[in-house]
């Protein structure tokens, strides 16, 4: 049973696990969160506009994301954007682009799709006459959409999206089907190089579950806060 | 560009001599919704009674069923699989150990428990949400009439609470056959694994992730359709169900 196991190991790997590869998750984990509801909410509003293709296109592109596998969709990636790459720069051959750069572009554009989800959801939260009311007023689209509808859509969604950010905190260990040394990706390597797989798996479920268990409760706290305010 | 296509892959022969790619895509498929399906077995029945018990009106019951269903939540699916995979044979006894990593399609056992136990947590939250949105006039109502605790549970609230949570139970379903994917880490050859190595065999990756694609979004529509007609089928008369599923994945 546990009488062979080394605690060690995992003192000794400390600095890489959290130097190296939790600091590639955290990073992974925001900036994909802060392009995600960017994109997100654009395209939450051209599937809310009147423009039919522009709905239908934004529609198509959250429905097939919605409907393939992460895993999936990170092998995607991890081969289209040397030559998205090369597309967009005019290169001659597919650019190579960095772990990280690849993952990112996976991750933002993987969850755009449902943050899109959870903007147009906030968005219709808020009552009609409020857009009608600017129109009357002659505000135009973009200011009514920045200044009235989009502070309130976020205001409302904030604990769906934070919660959703835990999520993604959790699926970004799928880096490690394309060999990214992300949190579980370092593990896995002290794991195999050391022969350590107990201790080092052990190990990253309780970080991975402490974490995500602090951010939930914040959320939930945050939740009764915002409830109590309205 | 300089990639060349070439859509006739899928009818060439795969390196094992015996089968098209398309047929080994195929075969993945299969896998996909035989873990699927077995997995949600198991979520289905585990989740609803932990989403009962987490209703019940014995404590330390409720606090059993949210400690599950924080256990279940609150670590990636990856890593589950690892635990189960990697790390349970080692933890047990050497003889049961050795009997769990040498039994034939022990990556397929493990993906369908790992899956299926995360996934019941999910189902037990949305279990609970649709057993707390009934209003609790059901259950006094139930009890007054002389049914005991479980008899209400079964003929009064669980038939109300599954028809209300059946838009976000079928987001589940389709969850489930998403994350079955992640069973290609511990070596079950399903849809994204198969589309995975006939990537690398033939050197056509997106004809192979397309072919992967177009199946999953086929698979998607019958299990959309098919969720729609259920719920039309068990909609009680003067009831609607409530709002979409959250998002989730």
């Amino acid at each position: 049973m546990f009488s062979n196991i080394d605690w060690n190991v995992i003192i000794r790997s400390l600095p890489y696990l959290f130097f190296d590869g939790m600091r590639f998750t955290i990073m992974l984990t925001l900036m994909a969160t802060a392009g995600g509801i960017v994109i997100g909410t654009l395209l939450a509003l051209a599937r809310l506009s009147n423009i039919p293709g522009l709905s239908h296109v934004a529609g198509a592109y959250v429905n097939l994301i919605r409907s393939m596998p992460l895993v999936l969709v990170i092998f995607w990636f991890f081969f289209l954007v040397p030559y998205i790459g090369q597309w967009l720069t005019g290169a001659e051959r597919p650019i190579q682009v960095g772990a990280f750069l690849s993952a990112l572009v996976t991750f933002t554009l993987f969850e755009a799709a449902y943050f899109c989800e959870i903007m147009r959801a906030g968005i219709q939260s808020i009552p009609r006459g409020q857009v009608q009311a600017a129109q009357a007023l002659g505000m135009p689209y973009w200011t009514a959409m920045a200044e009235i509808i989009l502070p309130q859509a976020f205001r409302n969604m904030v604990p769906v999206l934070l919660t959703q950010t835990i999520i993604l905190f959790q699926d970004t260990s799928l880096v490690y089907v394309i060999s990214v040394t992300d949190f579980l990706g370092a593990a896995s390597k002290v794991a195999q190089r050391d022969g350590r797989l107990v201790e080092m798996y052990l190990f990253a479920a309780i970080v991975y579950f402490l974490i995500s268990l602090a951010a939930s409760y914040g959320v939930r706290r945050l939740q009764h806060r915002i409830a109590i305010i309205r | 560009m300089s990639y060349n296509w070439n859509w006739g892959i899928f009818f060439q022969l795969s390196p094992d001599g015996t089968y098209t790619y398309a047929q080994l895509l195929l075969f993945g498929a299969g896998w996909t919704l035989a873990t699927a399906l077995l997995a949600w077995a198991i979520a289905l029945s585990i989740g609803t009674v932990v989403g009962v018990m987490r209703t019940s009106p014995v404590p330390w019951l409720v606090r059993l069923g949210n400690a599950y269903v924080e256990l279940f939540r609150n670590i990636p699916l990856l890593v589950q699989m690892f635990l189960w995979y990697f790390v349970l044979p080692e933890i047990m006894p050497q003889a049961i150990g050795d009997w769990l990593k040498q039994s034939a399609n022990a990556s397929f056992y493990n993906a369908v428990i790992c899956l299926g136990l995360y996934t019941s947590a999910r189902v037990a939250e949305q279990v609970k949400a649709g057993i707390l949105s009934l209003r609790s006039g059901q259950r006094m109502a139930g009890l007054a009439m002389g049914l005991t605790l479980p008899q209400t549970y079964r003929y009064v609230l669980l038939p109300m609470a599954f028809r209300i949570i059946l838009p976000p139970l079928s987001s589940e379903f389709l969850n489930i056959i998403k994350n079955s994917s992640v069973a290609l880490t511990i070596g079950l050859i399903e849809l994204t694994a198969a589309a995975r190595s006939m990537s690398e065999f033939s050197f056509q990756v997106f004809e192979a992730f397309t072919g992967a694609t177009l199946i999953y979004i086929v698979i998607n529509i019958v299990v959309v359709s098919g969720m729609r007609w259920l719920e039309r089928r068990v909609a009680v008369p003067g009831f609607i169900s409530m709002g979409q599923p959250a998002a989730a994945h």
